[in-house]
């Protein structure tokens, strides 16, 4: 059986590499995100329905010289698996898009994804992404996550992950309009 | 391209010319254009903006990735104009609830309405999908223009500046085929 990561152990993992980039953290999939600390540069204002990717690519268009980390979940991918096609083409070489996979709608009730055997590294391999890896190690991934997010994009990586703990977020909070015009006025400096 | 009517004969003939709104959507600030392909605007629109070097189109696979793709420009400045079908814009009416009405981003749609009878108002038009669309935006409290003449297209540009000043999306329906030349 193979080994699985805890999400929040990955995302400690990948903070310590991050200074300037903008991450785009989808809501039930990555919440834990916000624990590691207030951070102007993160992104939560997407809605619902798996559209952190898309928002991703709009930020890396406009920020050419700026890495965008997405931080998305399985069954948020799903309900916007063809972004990775629009991705793929679109080709930002500064988008990193780690998906967290632990086949479950944590946010509905613990329902399963309908199919536990989607290769999403694969998806996202046809779908034109430039690199793509599957980490189901912490210690592979604290060695190798600096490296991943400096390659050249579009990278997708799939962190294998145990069921979440259970959850506590305030949405309004998250998406506060106070933090939406905090990042905007930090992304428009020239 | 100014000309709003071509005459022969007696009958004078209503026109929409793509070129004009093209026109009127640079002239507007607008970098971007996101899209899947509509039959109303595909000639007229879609082909020659994705042969004009001076806008950047982004091809989706489903209406509702332009409307994430387009709130992630507005955070760094750049204007983007979401070029769909009516059909699309149902499709992503979550999206645009939540990211254009509730996150305040300015959204700015181009919607073809097909099967839409130019002759008539949307609201009476005998296709059910096109008879909803005003007043879903209105239930929504998101501006809407018609587009179904050259006369029209003088609204594109406030209402693409308004979107932005207001930062709250706006949806200009187009409502006849744009002639391609």
């Amino acid at each position: 059986m193979m080994t699985m990561m805890k999400r929040e152990d990955c995302f400690k993992a990948l903070a310590r590499h991050l200074t300037d980039e903008v991450v785009v953290a989808t809501y039930s999939s990555a919440v834990e995100w916000n624990d590691l600390g207030p951070r102007v540069l993160n992104y939560f204002s997407m809605g619902a329905m798996g559209l952190a990717s898309s928002h991703a690519l709009g930020l890396a268009l406009a920020n050419p010289g700026r890495r965008i980390i997405v931080l998305d979940g399985d069954g948020s991918l799903l309900m916007n698996l063809g972004s990775l096609v629009t991705i793929g083409a679109a080709a930002p070489k500064n988008l990193v898009h780690f998906v967290s996979k632990n086949g479950t709608y944590e946010a509905n009730g613990g329902h399963p994804i309908p199919n536990q055997k989607a290769d999403f590294s694969g998806l996202a391999r046809s779908a034109g992404y430039a690199h793509t890896f599957d980490f189901n190690e912490l210690a592979s991934f604290e060695q190798q996550v600096g490296h991943v997010i400096g390659l050249p994009g579009p990278v997708f990586a799939t962190l294998h992950v145990e069921r979440s703990r259970p959850l506590t977020y305030n949405y309004p909070a998250l998406y506060a309009a106070d933090k939406r015009r905090a990042l905007k006025a930090e992304l428009s400096k020239r | 391209m100014e000309a709003q009517t071509a005459t022969t004969g007696e009958q004078t003939k209503i026109e929409l010319h793509g070129a004009n709104i093209i026109a009127a959507i640079k002239a507007s600030g607008v970098e971007f254009v996101l899209s899947v392909p509509d039959i109303v605007t595909s000639a007229g629109l879609l082909r020659p903006i994705a042969n004009d070097p001076s806008l950047r189109l982004v091809r989706v696979c489903k209406e509702d990735e332009c409307i994430g793709i387009a709130s992630g420009l507005h955070y760094s400045d750049k204007r983007a104009l979401t070029l769909i079908q009516y059909t699309g814009f149902l499709d992503s009416l979550n999206a645009i609830r939540a990211v254009g009405v509730e996150y305040k981003q300015p959204i700015c749609m181009m919607v073809g309405l097909l099967g839409h009878e130019p002759e008539r108002a949307p609201t009476e038009s005998g296709r059910y999908g096109v008879r909803i669309i005003e007043p879903i935006c209105d239930a929504m409290g998101i501006p809407h223009h018609l587009i179904s003449q050259d006369s029209d297209v003088a609204k594109i540009k406030p209402a693409i500046e308004k979107a932005y000043a207001d930062s709250f999306p706006v949806a200009l329906l187009i409502g006849r085929r744009p002639l391609a030349s």
